[in-house]
């Protein structure tokens, strides 16, 4: 018994050593493994450079050339009065290319800003929902995740679109009000109250500034107390009262450097003339709402889901042990259940802010003018150089996301489980 | 993943290079010719009760059909926005473009395609509803305006309120159907695009008769087909077939009585049947008779128009401009010689 292992076992390394050096580098598995990557990576490069040849090859044969010169074209297209077109002052045929790049930029990251703030928040409450002892909160939380995430986003949004429309008036001299004394609205959008600074404007915001560093430093200050002495502080109350209350001594002192403009609603006169004054006030679109409620709600769906998980991977045993040491409910969740999830959550939920990001693109189909729809679109059509634009769209979406994954893992970093 | 990624869009590279020369043998090959049209717009390209595709640019499509492989039914029609037209012809997703689209520099020199005639003079035209109370696009300032994007319309309303001191929002959409809703529902005052298809648009509202066209043409807005610009034989083709369309209506060839115009004494109309030793398919490498099969299968372009678009029809369109030479209008066809 003992001989016949002994020689299956010294079997293979004698004839491997006995082998030739190629038969050798066939029968090493790293050889091998180096070998097929090697290949692979050959090909891959092959089919690359065939690939920009061909191209090169259509576009010369096509007499189309290939450059960015296109940025500095006058621009003589209209576009919806959005936050992009704020931002610019675009009035078609005074500005370029660029600009209009730039309102797709801008257009695309408030929305996703607008969405990931918003949908973050949502998600975290149906998620919340969900786990609730309360029968109520809990169905809600279940039908509206379950409906939400297993709805088309397209369809969504035309939903929403169509939703608007249905509710508000469409005749022009019509309005309803949305918060009164503050919003209204009829079918060309959302009208409020825009402010208008003065001088000394500045100061306040400084003194805005001051008040959230300072309340930061005194979090630091009261946790190092209670660190050392066990004494906790009211930090929430003082830091409201810092950043309120600084920054609104300093306007009354400053002498209120800031007047409001309100919308100004037209009734009477040609039906043209009628309803809210264009550039007087501040503004949303209707595409803007649809978008912004439909990537909202249906993100926060899928966030919701995290939550619920990442909240369920805690071991029972941590809100046990909260509980007998005395902790009130709220504190544990604070303090012991919520930081423990964030480790699970965090991942999952970047990669939602990022989903929620290029989605905010469908809004081609509804007329809101983001990257895609007025670079991508109306831009590409009149400028005809596909593949620039599109490389740029695609760079300026991977820039995006990667920033987005930067700042979540640093977040990730701070969160997680430091290890002793 | 990612090199699977990345073997099809090589593959879709290596695709549109073999597809970009020789389009009549690629056509002739797949025995199918891939006809861009629109997204359903009335009496241009729209498909019908039994789903078979009707209108002026179908029309045109079958007869290239017809004069290519002899068979007015051999397409495969490709719907697409107003967008995505372009980039579908010049990547080789279609053979020809026929769908209501303007001729303009920029797009015959920039696009990488080349426009081969025009098929109807259109231009552009506003609706408003008639509680509007506005009887002139001139008193239109501070309105809405709604239209879709990717278009010549969305550059010349700008254009035009630009011109006449004028200011205007514009809510630009990809589907025309989400134009008209968006106008249905009160966002815009304006409905605006070429004539004809304002006309049709009109009919798809719930009350066509609350709505009225205003008087103004504000641009010029040649309709016709399109091709890639890097292949000459088929550039030559998709030009004469719309020639031999034109040219028939003026020799009173119809499709009704093509087959007796056959042993016609007229030496022009023996010319276009392609008669005795007559053979000008030759030269763009098609039968000799293939004009004959074009007329034959949609009949010349007066029966086109006024089966689609005409004044029997819903649209109700006179031929106005779109008349022959000889009787007015601006349709001439260079000879066929």
């Amino acid at each position: 018994m003992s001989s016949m292992s002994e020689g299956s076992g010294q079997h293979p390394s004698q004839s491997s050593r006995e082998r030739s050096g190629l038969a050798a580098l066939v029968f090493d598995a790293k050889a091998r493994s180096l070998f097929f990557q090697a290949m692979l990576a050959i090909a891959i490069l092959g089919m690359i450079w065939v690939a920009i040849g061909n191209a090169a090859d259509n576009l010369a044969q096509q007499g189309r050339e290939f450059g960015f010169d296109f940025f500095d074209r006058p621009s003589d297209i209209q576009i919806l009065t959005t936050f992009g077109t704020w931002l610019v002052g675009y009035e078609p045929g005074q500005n370029t290319v660029f600009h209009v790049f730039i309102i797709g930029i801008a257009n695309t990251l408030i929305i996703s800003l607008a969405g990931v703030f918003f949908a973050t928040i949502w998600g975290f409450l149906i998620g919340i929902f969900r786990l609730s002892p309360n029968f109520v909160l809990r169905s809600f939380g279940t039908i509206y995740v379950e409906l939400l995430r297993n709805v088309p986003l397209l369809l969504q949004i035309f939903f929403w679109t169509a939703l608007l429309r249905i509710v508000a008036p469409s005749q022009r001299g019509e309005f309803s009000t949305l918060v009164p004394g503050l919003l209204q609205f009829d079918a060309k959008g959302i009208y409020g109250p825009y402010p208008i600074p003065h001088d000394g404007m500045g100061v306040v915001m400084i003194a805005l500034m001051v008040a959230i560093v300072a309340a930061w430093g005194f979090g630091k200050w009261a946790k190092k107390r209670q660190d050392a002495t066990g004494q906790p502080a009211p930090v929430g109350l003082v830091s409201i009262a810092l950043i309120i209350g600084l920054p609104v001594v300093v306007f009354l002192i400053m002498g209120r450097p800031l007047s409001i403009e309100w919308p100004n609603f037209v009734s009477e006169g040609p039906v043209l003339r009628r309803g809210f004054e264009r550039g007087i006030g501040s503004y949303i679109a209707p595409e803007f709402m649809a978008l912004f409620l439909a990537l909202t709600t249906y993100t926060a769906a899928f966030i919701a889901e995290i939550v619920r998980a990442g909240i369920n991977a805690v071991p029972k045993g941590q809100s046990e042990a909260a509980a007998a040491l005395g902790l009130p409910k709220g504190v544990a969740m604070r303090k012991v259940i919520l930081p423990q999830a964030f480790r699970v959550i965090v991942p999952p939920l970047t990669s939602q802010y990022l989903n929620l990001t290029k989605n905010s693109s469908l809004a081609a189909a509804i007329g809101y003018p983001e990257l895609v729809a007025v670079f991508a679109g109306t831009t590409l059509n009149q400028v005809g150089r596909a593949i620039e634009i599109i490389a740029i769209v695609i760079l300026v979406y991977l820039v995006i996301s990667l920033a987005t994954s930067a700042f979540m893992n640093w977040f990730n970093n701070r969160v997680k489980l430091v290890e002793r | 993943m990612k090199s699977k990624t990345l073997a099809i869009a090589a593959a879709a590279v290596l695709a549109a290079s073999a597809a970009s020369a020789g389009t009549l043998d690629d056509v002739k090959a797949s025995g199918k010719l891939k006809c861009g049209v629109s997204q359903g717009l009335p009496g241009f390209s729209t498909p019908d009760d039994a789903g078979k595709w009707t209108g002026l640019d179908v029309d045109y499509c079958r007869a290239v059909a017809a004069a290519v492989l002899g068979d007015p039914e051999a397409i495969e029609f490709v719907s697409l926005s107003a967008k995505d037209r372009f980039t579908a012809l010049s990547s080789g997703e279609i053979d020809v473009l026929s769908r209501n689209t303007t001729w303009t520099i920029t797009r015959d020199t920039d696009l990488g395609i080349t426009f081969t005639g025009v098929s109807y003079y259109d231009g552009q035209g506003m609706m408003v509803p008639k509680s509007l109370g506005v009887t002139s696009a001139a008193e239109l300032d501070g309105a809405t305006i709604c239209t879709n994007t990717g278009t010549t319309t969305e550059l010349n309303i700008t254009d035009y309120f630009q011109q006449h001191g004028m200011t205007f929002e514009l809510v630009a959409l990809e589907n025309s159907d989400e134009v008209v809703a968006a106008y249905g529902a009160g966002r815009c005052d304006v409905f605006t695009t070429d004539r004809s298809g304002v006309a049709a648009e009109r009919l798809k509202l719930a009350n066509p008769g609350d709505h009225m066209v205003l008087p103004e043409t504000i641009s010029k807005e040649p309709l016709g087909p399109s091709v890639r610009s890097d292949d000459d034989q088929w550039e030559k083709i998709s030009r004469w077939v719309l020639n031999a369309l034109v040219e028939a209506e003026e020799l009173g060839i119809t499709s009704e009585n093509v087959e007796e115009m056959m042993s016609s004494e007229n030496p022009s109309v023996q010319r276009v049947l392609g008669v005795g030793d007559n053979d000008y398919g030759k030269s763009m490498g098609l039968e000799a008779d293939w004009a004959k099969k074009a007329i034959a299968a949609v009949g010349n372009y007066g029966e086109i128009y006024d089966r689609n678009v005409g004044p029997d029809t819903p649209l109700g369109l006179e031929r106005g401009v779109n008349a022959l030479w000889t009787d007015g209008g601006l349709m001439y066809a260079p000879p066929i010689r």
